[in-house]
């Protein structure tokens, strides 16, 4: 009964991870991982280099394996969420097919990873659709050489939301980018997350934009990687991009950098 | 924003006109420098007035070029055959032993060291093997043609099918894409610009593999034409052919780079 409960309330968050860990041969990249992350959340990622932030996305997308613990998305194992696409991974290189058109690398998801007895969900809104949405009609027939870097992470996270994921997990996707850019695409995202409704775990370098984008920040340490603290970031929505200069902004980002000091 | 547009129209007129001239005179530049070598090569060897069997002059080959044409096509021909045949073989088996390759390591360690010892033999000694093997017919030119051909195409093939990023592995991953799935939407069209190059070294290859294989045993053939007016002093029947044989090559070239600039759009 009580496991029945359990598996119930599981189903209402986007990922659960319990006592997770994850070990490279006698390394142990990640150690004692417990979290909770509910639907509809946005949760940024922020630690030293080799902590394991991108350790973390891996596990729960099903690259690589726990070795101790448990982890759930929506109630299911991470395997059987990845084939019925719960979730989208978005690489900090665009990872498109240079011989593929934007429009070409968007339908990508929907023409490979057909099994039987498995649909692969198509999303509410289609290729094109998306791509409007992440601000680039007109440029549906481009080839990837032909788009700025910023232009290519947008196909990106456009093919990352054509099977309508529950949960969207994102590896310092903006970290290639110059600031400019990067702040775009970071007001992009927030409409982006209101309008979709998805979960997004987001990996990042930079306190400012792990504050700016997340409900919560979570603090990661190294040797092992782990938990050291998660931050709930009580700032109003939607949130501009002059939040920033705010005496509230730049407190959260001060106790950031010197967790971050201490990790 | 004005000021903007007009530089920007600007660019756009000047890049509409230079190029024009650009492209005269960039074709002009090698076009004029072979002229040049050809006066240069006549006039030398009218001063010195080199015997026409030890160099002939251009003129010469020109007029024995215009004589001789349908004798210089007979012969065209079946080399033309023997090397775009070879180019096919060659380059078909290299690129199924390269997919067989990079599926498994251990058919990769078993054979590659036997391509790499194939490839260190040279042509010309291995040719008298393969025509005692195939006789003097088509066959044993098409597989020198082939053999030639081959290691490059290999090379290339295994590290083209090999050149896709840890990344798009792993986005195949999250899609849970089948190794067919893989195989055929990420590393073939990846590998396609290096089997590119690979296929440029071979058009031009196929054609010595060819003509090679000719000289050993053959009555036909623009290499069997070599020897045969080389024997004779044809001197000047002797250049045209060659300067033939290079066509051919040149030719077999164009058809692959108009191939790649169809199909590797990226």
């Amino acid at each position: 009964m009580d496991a029945l409960r359990r598996a119930a309330t599981r189903q209402d968050f986007a990922a659960v991870l319990q006592k997770a860990a994850v070990r490279f041969g006698s390394l142990t990249a990640l150690h004692d991982i417990s979290l909770e992350i509910e639907q509809g959340a946005f949760w940024t990622i922020l630690g030293p280099s080799g902590c394991g932030k991108s350790t973390m996305l891996r596990l729960i997308s099903d690259l690589v394996p726990a070795a101790k613990g448990d982890v759930t998305i929506l109630g299911k194992t991470t395997k059987a969420a990845r084939l019925a696409r719960e979730f989208a991974f978005v690489f900090q290189d665009a990872t498109l097919l240079p011989w593929r058109t934007a429009l070409r690398n968007v339908e990508l998801p929907l023409e490979i990873g057909r099994r039987k007895g498995v649909d692969i969900p198509t999303g509410d809104r289609s290729p094109r659709e998306l791509l409007a949405l992440v601000g680039l009609h007109g440029r549906e027939d481009a080839l990837p050489h032909e788009l700025s870097g910023g232009m290519r992470q947008r196909v990106a996270i456009a093919r990352a939301l054509v099977c309508q994921p529950k949960l969207m997990l994102m590896d310092e996707p903006f970290g290639a980018l110059d600031e400019m850019t990067r702040d775009r695409l970071n007001m992009q995202l927030l409409s982006i997350w209101e309008e979709t409704g998805v979960t997004i775990l987001f990996v990042t370098h930079s306190i400012p934009e792990a504050v700016f984008l997340g409900q919560r920040v979570l603090m990661m340490k190294s040797d092992p990687g782990r938990i050291m603290e998660v931050v709930k970031v009580e700032l109003p929505a939607p949130r501009e991009i002059e939040i920033r200069d705010t005496r509230e902004f730049t407190a959260y980002t001060a106790y950031l950098r010197q967790l971050l000091e201490a990790a | 924003m004005a000021g903007l547009e007009g530089t920007v129209s600007m660019n756009r007129r000047s890049k509409g006109q230079v190029p024009q001239l650009g492209r005269v005179i960039s074709s002009a530049v090698p076009f004029g420098t072979a002229i040049g070598l050809l006066l240069v090569w006549e006039v030398g060897v009218r001063l010195f007035q080199v015997p026409s069997y030890i160099a002939p002059a251009p003129s010469d080959v020109g007029q024995v070029m215009g004589e001789e044409w349908p004798l210089l096509m007979r012969n065209f021909w079946p080399t033309f055959l023997e090397s775009v045949l070879g180019f096919v073989f060659g380059n078909s088996a290299a690129i199924l032993i390269a997919v067989a390759f990079v599926h498994s390591r251990t058919v990769e360690k078993a054979f590659f060291p036997i391509a790499v010892f194939i490839n260190t033999i040279p042509i010309l000694a291995i040719a008298p093997i393969l025509v005692l093997i195939f006789g003097a017919g088509l066959t044993a030119k098409v597989v020198i043609a082939a053999l030639i051909c081959f290691f490059p195409t290999l090379v290339n093939m295994v590290r083209g099918l090999q050149a896709v990023s840890p990344q798009t592995f792993e986005l195949a991953r999250i899609l849970s894409a089948s190794n067919a799935e893989i195989f055929w939407k990420i590393r073939l069209p990846s590998s396609l610009p290096f089997l590119f190059s690979a296929l440029k070294i071979a058009a031009t290859t196929c054609v010595i593999g060819a003509i090679v294989g000719e000289w050993v045993g053959a009555d036909i053939g623009l290499g069997a034409l070599i020897i045969d007016s080389t024997f004779n002093f044809r001197s000047s029947l002797l250049y045209a052919t060659v300067f033939l044989s290079s066509g051919l090559s040149v030719m077999l070239f164009a058809m692959v780079i108009t191939a790649e600039k169809l199909i590797v759009r990226w």
